[in-house]
C-alpha cells in the first residue's frame, strides 16, 4: 500500500519530469568524445551543447551513477551529503551548478582538494558523472534519476528523496529538551 | 525413556544454574549498590612511572599530553571541589578559523601557545599581558589541497615544546621547528606526500632528541608509518613502516612479540594479498608515550585499507596494533595486534597511558590502552603481554579477548559481507572511543575515558585504488547504543577492572579529559558546555556555556599572577563534527562515513566557532 505522500510525489514527479522524457530518446542518441573544455579563468566556458542531452536523459544519469562508485567519489561526498569533500545535495555550489562548471571540476580538480579526473575517464565518461552528480541536488528531473542505488546501500534510492531543492529549515521551538 | 529422564536431569540442573547466577548476580549488586560513590578510592593505586614527567617547571603545558606517560594529569590544586563552581573566564581569544579546533594549548613561561586547524597558524599569546596580547604569529602556509586528503575535517591535534623551540606540523606534513622566542622558523621537513593521499593531524612528540611524527590517510590507501627527526637539524634519523618488509618496518634481532600471531619473517608482507601492502594503511595518527627509563616508545597504528575487509584477506600486519621502539633507533621490541584484520575501522591508535600498578598482588609496569575496539587492555609494557581486556563500552561485534593467545574473538553475526546490509554492529567505526584522549589521576587511581555510544548498519562495496582519492569500500550508517546516549564519561578502575561511575552525554564525547590534583576532572561537550566533575564522585560541580562545539583538549596552568588557570579550545570539527565546520548535509545518512546519521540535530546545538577560553578563580 503506497503512502498518500509517496503517491502525490508519483505524481508530481510525472506532470515535471514525465514530458522531458518523453521527448528523450530513453537510450539516448550516440555523443561524439570531444576532448574537454578547457578551463580558463577570464572566460569560462558555457552553455556547452552536450549538456542537456547528459542531463536529460535517464541511461545517461544512470551511467554517471555508476562511474561515482567505480571512481571512489563516494568516499569522499558519500551519496551526495559529504564528509571529506564538500556536500552535492545542497544548493552551496563553490565552484558553479552547471554542468559545465561540474565537468570542469571532475576533469580538471579545484584548489582545494578536488583531485582532478581528467586522465583517468573519457569526456563522455565524465559528463555522465556530472549528469548523476547534478541529479544529487535535484538539478535533474526526478523521473530522469535512477530509482536505485548503485549496489548495496544502507540509505534510501534518491527517488524517495524530498524532490524540493534545499532550503534552510527554521528550527523547531522545542529543540531545547534535554533527552 | 532413558534419554527423556536424562533430558529432565539436565534441564533441573539448569534450573539450579539459572538460580544460583540469579542470586549471584543480586549479591554482586547490592555489593555495588553500597559502595560510597562520593569517595571513592581504588584499593591499591594505580601510579605513574617516575620518570614520566617532561623536564621543565611545573605548572606549565609542553606536550600536548602533559608527561610522557600521557596522564594528562596536573599537580597544580589552586582549583579544588569546593571553589570550582566559582570560576570564569579569564580572558578568550579568537584564531580566526572555524574548522575543528582540536589541539591542546602549550603554556611555557608566561607564553601560551596555539595552532589553529588548516592552515596550521601558531599563535603565541603574551600572558603577562592584559587580555593576553598577541607575541607573534606563524603561517606556514601549507598546500591547499592537503584538504581534500585530510580524512574528517582539517584538524591539528597540537605541537611539542622543548629547549627552545616549538615543534608543528602542518596538514600537507611539513615538519616546523620555530623559535620560541621570536616565532621565527629554525628548520622545515617534509614527511608526506598529499598526492598519494598522505596527511598528519597529530601533534608531534619531542622526547630524547627526537621529534616524532606519524603520517596520517588511512582512509586514502597511503602507507604507514612513523618518522624521527633530529630535534636539533629536522634530519630524518629514522622511518619505521607499518608494512612491507622487515627492513622497513625496523624489525630485527631486537623483536620479541609475546604472541604466537605476531612472530614471523616479513608478515607485513605475506599477511597481505599481492602487494596490497603498499596501500595497507596502518597509519600512525594517534599519540605516542614514552618511557624514559626503558628508552621505549609506544604508540598504535591505524586501520588497513581499504575499509572493505572482502578485499585484503589476512592478518594485515601491522595494522591495529601496538608497537614498542627503541627511541634512539626505532627497532621494534614487541608488537600486539589487537585487531588482525580490522573488519570495522577500528583502528587502534588511541592514547597509551603508562602506569605502574598491582596486577594479581604484583607490581607490573604497565600500559592502560582504551582501544576503538570497546576493550580496556591493560598490557605489560616490558613485554607486550595482555593483562587484561575488558569491555569499557557496548560491544555486539566481539565475543572477547583470548588472553591464551592475545587473539581477539569475533562474533560471526555482526561480521560484513557483500550481498548483505549487517546490522547492528556495536561500536561504530568511530569504536567505543576515538582519538579523544582520556586522563589518569594517581589520587584516584581512576582513568577518565571520554568515549562513544554508537552503532551502525554496514554494507560492503569495491572500491578501486586510485592515489590520492578515498580508499574504503563500506557504506555506513552509525546510530546511538543502547540507552539512546551517544556518549559516555567512564571513571575506570585499573585495577579492580570495572567502571567507579559513568555520566551519560546526550552527543557524542569528542573532547579530551584533564585530571588535576584539585580532584576535578574537566571536559567538553559537543553542545560547547564545559565541564567540571568531582574525581571521586562523578558529581557535576560546575559548567560553562562556550560559543560553539567543544573538540579540543582541556590544559592546566599556573599563569604569571600565581593563580591557576585551565584553559580549552571551543570549536566544533572533527569526524563528528564535520557536519557543522563544513556545513555538511545531515540528510544523508552515510555522509561522513555514516556519521551524519548519528548526529543530525548538531547543526541547530553548536554554530561553529574557533575561540580558546582560559578560566580562573576570581582574585
Amino acid at each position: 500500500m503506497p503512502s498518500p505522500c509517496r503517491a502525490s510525489l508519483l505524481i508530481v514527479a510525472l506532470l515535471a519530469g514525465g514530458c522531458d522524457q518523453m521527448r528523450n530518446d530513453p537510450r539516448g542518441h550516440p555523443l561524439p568524445e570531444t576532448p574537454p573544455l578547457v578551463s580558463t579563468v577570464l572566460s569560462p566556458v558555457r552553455a556547452d551543447p552536450r549538456a542537456a542531452d547528459y542531463q536529460n536523459n535517464a541511461f545517461q544519469v544512470s551511467n554517471g551513477q555508476l562511474y561515482y562508485h567505480w571512481m571512489n567519489c563516494t568516499g569522499c561526498h558519500s551519496e551526495g551529503g559529504g564528509g571529506i569533500g564538500p556536500s552535492l545535495m545542497d544548493v552551496n555550489w563553490r565552484y558553479g551548478s552547471t554542468m559545465e562548471d561540474v565537468v570542469q571540476s571532475i576533469s580538471n580538480g579545484r584548489p582545494n582538494g578536488m583531485p582532478a579526473f581528467g586522465g583517468k575517464m573519457t569526456a563522455a565518461q565524465i559528463w555522465q558523472t556530472a549528469a548523476y552528480v547534478r541529479s544529487l541536488s535535484q538539478h535533474v528531473p526526478q523521473s530522469i534519476r535512477s530509482g536505485r542505488s548503485e549496489g548495496l546501500s544502507v540509505g534510501e534510492p534518491s527517488t524517495l528523496r524530498d524532490p524540493h531543492p534545499y532550503r534552510a529549515v527554521t528550527p523547531k521551538q522545542d529543540e531545547a529538551t534535554v533527552k | 525413556m532413558a534419554r527423556n529422564r536424562l533430558a529432565w536431569g539436565l534441564l533441573a540442573a539448569l534450573v539450579i544454574i539459572v538460580a544460583v547466577a540469579a542470586v549471584i548476580a543480586i549479591i554482586g549488586r547490592g555489593d555495588r549498590a553500597t559502595q560510597p560513590l562520593t569517595a571513592y578510592t581504588a584499593p591499591a593505586l594505580a601510579k605513574m612511572p617516575a620518570a614520566a614527567s617532561v623536564p621543565g617547571v611545573p605548572g606549565e603545558w609542553h606536550i600536548p599530553a602533559g608527561d610522557y606517560a600521557s596522564t594528562r594529569y596536573s599537580d597544580l590544586s589552586q582549583i579544588t571541589t569546593q571553589n570550582v563552581g566559582q570560576l570564569k573566564p579569564a580572558f578568550t581569544f579568537d584564531t580566526g578559523f572555524l574548522k575543528g579546533h582540536e589541539a591542546a594549548p602549550l603554556i611555557v613561561g608566561s607564553t601560551m601557545y596555539l595552532i589553529t586547524p588548516y592552515p596550521n597558524v601558531v599563535y603565541a599569546l603574551d600572558l603577562t599581558k592584559p587580555g593576553a596580547a598577541v607575541k607573534w604569529r606563524f603561517d606556514p602556509k601549507p598546500d591547499p589541497k592537503s584538504q581534500g586528503v585530510a580524512c574528517c575535517d582539517v584538524v591539528s591535534r597540537g605541537m611539542s615544546y622543548d629547549n627552545g623551540r616549538l615543534f608543528m606540523v602542518t596538514l600537507d606534513g611539513q615538519v616546523i621547528a620555530l623559535d620560541a622566542n621570536s616565532g621565527a622558523q629554525v628548520w622545515r621537513t617534509p614527511i608526506a606526500d598529499i598526492s598519494k593521499g598522505e596527511t598528519v593531524t597529530m601533534a608531534p612528540l619531542v622526547a630524547a632528541g627526537k621529534v616524532l611524527v606519524g603520517d596520517a590517510g588511512g582512509e586514502f590507501g597511503v602507507r604507514g608509518s612513523l618518522t624521527a627527526l633530529d630535534e636539533g637539524s629536522g634530519k630524518i634519523v629514522w622511518r619505521a613502516y607499518s608494512t612491507g618488509p622487515d627492513k622497513d618496518v625496523l624489525i630485527g634481532p631486537n623483536f620479541h612479540p609475546y604472541y604466537a600471531q605476531d612472530r614471523g619473517k616479513d608478515l607485513g608482507v605475506t599477511s597481505w594479498p599481492g602487494e596490497a601492502w603498499k596501500q595497507g594503511g596502518g597509519t600512525v595518527w594517534g599519540w605516542i608515550s614514552y618511557d624514559p627509563e626503558l628508552r621505549t616508545i609506544y604508540y598504535g597504528t591505524s586501520n588497513p585499507g581499504p575499509w572493505n575487509p572482502e578485499q585484503r584477506p589476512g592478518d594485515n600486519k601491522w595494522t591495529a596494533g601496538v608497537f614498542a621502539r627503541d627511541i634512539d633507533t626505532g627497532q621494534a621490541k614487541w608488537f600486539y595486534q589487537s585487531n588482525p584484520h580490522d573488519l570495522y575501522d577500528h583502528d587502534d591508535i588511541n592514547e597509551l597511558i603508562l602506569l605502574d600498578m598491582p596486577v594479581d598482588g604484583k607490581m607490573r609496569k604497565v600500559i592502560v590502552h582504551p582501544g576503538r575496539t570497546g576493550y580496556m587492555y591493560v598490557l605489560d609494557r616490558l613485554t607486550g603481554q595482555v593483562l587484561s581486556a575488558d569491555p569499557y563500552s557496548y560491544i555486539t561485534a566481539y565475543t572477547g579477548v583470548d588472553l591464551k593467545t592475545g587473539r581477539l574473538q569475533h562474533n560471526p553475526a555482526k561480521e560484513p559481507v557483500s550481498g548483505r546490509v549487517v546490522r547492528g554492529i556495536c561500536p561504530a567505526p568511530p569504536g567505543g572511543k576515538d582519538w579523544n584522549p582520556s586522563a589518569f589521576s594517581p589520587r584516584t587511581g581512576l582513568v577518565y575515558v571520554p568515549h562513544l555510544n554508537l552503532c551502525n548498519d554496514n554494507a560492503l562495496s569495491q572500491p578501486n585504488y586510485i592515489p590520492g582519492t578515498a580508499y574504503l569500500g563500506v557504506e555506513a550508517k552509525m546510530y546511538a547504543g543502547p540507552g539512546g546516549n551517544r556518549g559516555v564519561l567512564t571513571a575506570w578502575d585499573p585495577v579492580r577492572r570495572k567502571a567507579a561511575f559513568e555520566i551519560k552525554e546526550d552527543l557524542p564525547l569528542w573532547s579530551g579529559a584533564l585530571a588535576t590534583a584539585g580532584d576535578v576532572v574537566f571536559y567538553g561537550t559537543l553542545d560547547g558546555w564545559f565541564k567540571a566533575i568531582d574525581a571521586r564522585s562523578g558529581k557535576l560541580l560546575w559548567k560553562f556555556k562556550t560559543e560553539s562545539g567543544i573538540v579540543g583538549q582541556p590544559v592546566t596552568y599556573r599563569g604569571p599572577d600565581g593563580r591557576q588557570y585551565v584553559a580549552i579550545f571551543s570549536g566544533v570539527g572533527g569526524w563528528v563534527g564535520g557536519l557543522v565546520s563544513n556545513g555538511f548535509d545531515h540528510r544523508d545518512p552515510t555522509g561522513g562515513l555514516g556519521i551524519f546519521n548519528a548526529v543530525q540535530d548538531l547543526p541547530k546545538k553548536s554554530p561553529r566557532g574557533g575561540r580558546l577560553y582560559a578560566f580562573a578563580l576570581p582574585r
